[in-house]
């Protein structure tokens, strides 16, 4: 009854992108580049940007810590390429969380919206709020 | 003397927690706490509920009476010379931000030096980093070797530099490496540097005796063995407390107070300002008797046990990396890291099984940089552990890796 529990948080797709992360790695000279980590867990993740004509044209994303924070970053970059910065402005936790389509305990949140956090600060400047 | 062994099955049974079937793994962050510590704090609010040290009624009397009655408990529990050495904080942290301000404030001076250690926790950090950056103090971290054990060859090399004062826990939290304190206090204390002692991690599990140690300061919280949050101990030896300012103003604290000026109230008092954590405090005073009642030998004793075969199962797993020293060096602490699987999610699946495992920097950030790692996984163990919650704990593991796989 656990396994099944366990496989359903850590759903296929999820440890799909944790070890085959998309749009892993750094680009040359980007446009944007971010970087958080979350202190506690010791979770990181940086984005970078290549923006043209107001559209996020291509990104990659680095860092390292546990499934959820690595995976929920992967998931948003795959949304993000191709898409126009002010749409990408409206990205907010419900869409994150709502992808990862798994039930997150509060003491994971910050693991699940750390990429979003990169977004929001890195790429618009936005003010650090908290996602909590 | 042969030690008593634990009868941990009758033990379980004053901690109705466990009738959740939880695997508890996590006692060096917080303990369980038994019926005897709850049924006092629950004693005091519903027979002698009042206010200590002020009325004079008979309830008020019965609660003053049972609050003091934890410093006598307390300071026998760590063989003080005096009660009045026994001053009441909120725990650790409290304790030692105490000495950092009130005796630090009065004695660190520009150039001085203090020493820490890599594996001190950050209570036992960021107090005296506050108080260097005021004070124009500076502070050298002394190193650990490869198995986890402080450098004591560095340690050495600066006592030779004179430090004003010196700071380390008996036991590790991130690692569980027990720290030959006795030798370290005697050392600092020949070079005429003050000693403060960290004993979270070892007031609940081994037997204390400050006097032996030979300390100036010795800092731990109640909440780590058995007893309620909220309410720990600041030992100090009577003549820097007494030559130390209050550190919190207020009520309680004070002798006199005049619109001119005040005068303190006597050790320990001094340092008690305003309404007091009483029913906690109490709580402490039945975690003491506890305790007593188990031996604190005993205590020690099946804590080896439980760390000795729980290293062995962690060790027999594969991709699985313990840090610190071999068990006979340790207290119930393992920091484990799982190759490709972080340790929140590790967590997580335990979880999923009722196993509360520690995820995480354990408040040693300064530890886990140098090991060069974000976090750990880390299971303790206290007085009410048994064997198949390690199994548990083993299983949760293997099911983690079949997950990552």
């Amino acid at each position: 009854m656990m396994a099944t529990a366990d496989d359903q948080f850590y759903r296929e797709y999820i440890l799909d992108h944790y070890k085959n992360p998309r749009n892993y790695g750094r680009l040359e000279q980007p446009d944007i580049s971010h970087e958080e980590d979350n202190p506690l867990c010791g979770d990181v993740v940086g984005m970078d940007f290549r923006v043209k004509d107001g559209v996020i044209e291509d990104i990659r994303f680095h860092g390292r810590g546990c499934a959820i924070s690595q995976a929920s970053a992967s998931l948003l970059t795959e949304r993000l390429k191709g898409l126009a910065l002010e749409d990408a402005k409206r990205i907010n936790k419900d869409d994150v969380l709502g992808e990862l389509g798994i039930e997150i305990s509060p003491a994971r949140i910050k693991c699940a919206l750390l990429s979003l956090k990169v977004l929001k600060v890195g790429a618009y400047g936005l003010a650090d709020d908290d996602e909590e | 003397m042969a030690i008593r062994t634990l009868d941990v099955a009758a033990i379980r049974k004053d901690f109705p927690i466990f009738e959740t079937g939880i695997a508890y793994l996590d006692s060096a962050n917080t303990s369980q706490r038994p019926r005897q510590v709850t049924g006092a704090m629950l004693e005091y609010f519903e027979k002698f509920n009042s206010n200590i040290h002020r009325a004079a009624y008979r309830i008020a009397e019965e609660a003053t009476v049972r609050y003091e009655a934890t410093r006598e408990k307390v300071r026998a529990f760590i063989n003080a010379a005096s009660t009045k050495e026994i001053v009441y904080t909120r725990g650790t942290t409290e304790a030692i931000n105490l000495v950092a301000y009130a005796w630090g404030r009065k004695n660190i001076k520009s150039g001085d030096l203090i020493v820490l250690t890599i594996l001190d926790h950050h209570s036992n950090i960021v107090p005296w980093q506050i108080l260097a950056a005021e004070k124009g103090a500076h502070i050298e971290y002394v190193d650990i070797d490869e198995r986890g054990e402080l450098r004591q060859d560095q340690f050495a090399d600066l006592l030779k530099r004179g430090p004003k004062l010196v700071a380390f826990n008996l036991v590790s939290n991130a690692m569980g490496t027990i720290n030959p304190a006795r030798e370290m206090v005697a050392a600092a204390k020949k070079t005429g540097a003050t000693v403060l002692v960290d004993g979270a991690q070892s007031t609940p599990h081994q037997p204390v005796d400050v006097r032996a140690l030979g300390c100036d300061f010795y800092a731990f919280s109640g909440h780590k063995m058995l007893g309620p949050t909220g309410a720990g101990i600041l030992y100090g030896r009577r003549e820097l407390l007494e030559a130390m300012d209050p550190f919190m103003a207020g009520g309680d604290m004070i002798k006199t107070v005049r619109v001119e000026g005040t005068t303190y109230h006597d050790l320990p008092w001094k340092f008690e300002a305003g309404t007091q954590a009483i029913a906690e405090v109490i709580g402490l005073g039945a975690a003491v008797d506890y305790l007593n009642e188990l031996g604190m030998d005993a205590v020690r004793a099946h804590e080896l046990e439980i760390t000795e075969y729980a290293y062995e199962s962690l060790s027999e797993v594969d991709r699985l990396t313990v840090y610190g020293p071999p068990p006979s060096r340790r207290a119930g602490v393992i920091s484990f890291a799982l190759q490709g699987i972080h340790p929140h999610d590790l967590a997580t699946i335990a979880d999923r099984d009722q196993v509360c495992l520690r995820a995480g920097h354990h408040c040693a950030m300064p530890l886990m940089t140098r090991l060069g790692i974000p976090a750990t996984a880390r299971a303790s163990f206290y007085v009410y552990t048994q064997k198949e919650e390690v199994d548990r704990l083993v299983s949760s593991i293997k099911e983690a890796q079949r997950i990552f796989a």
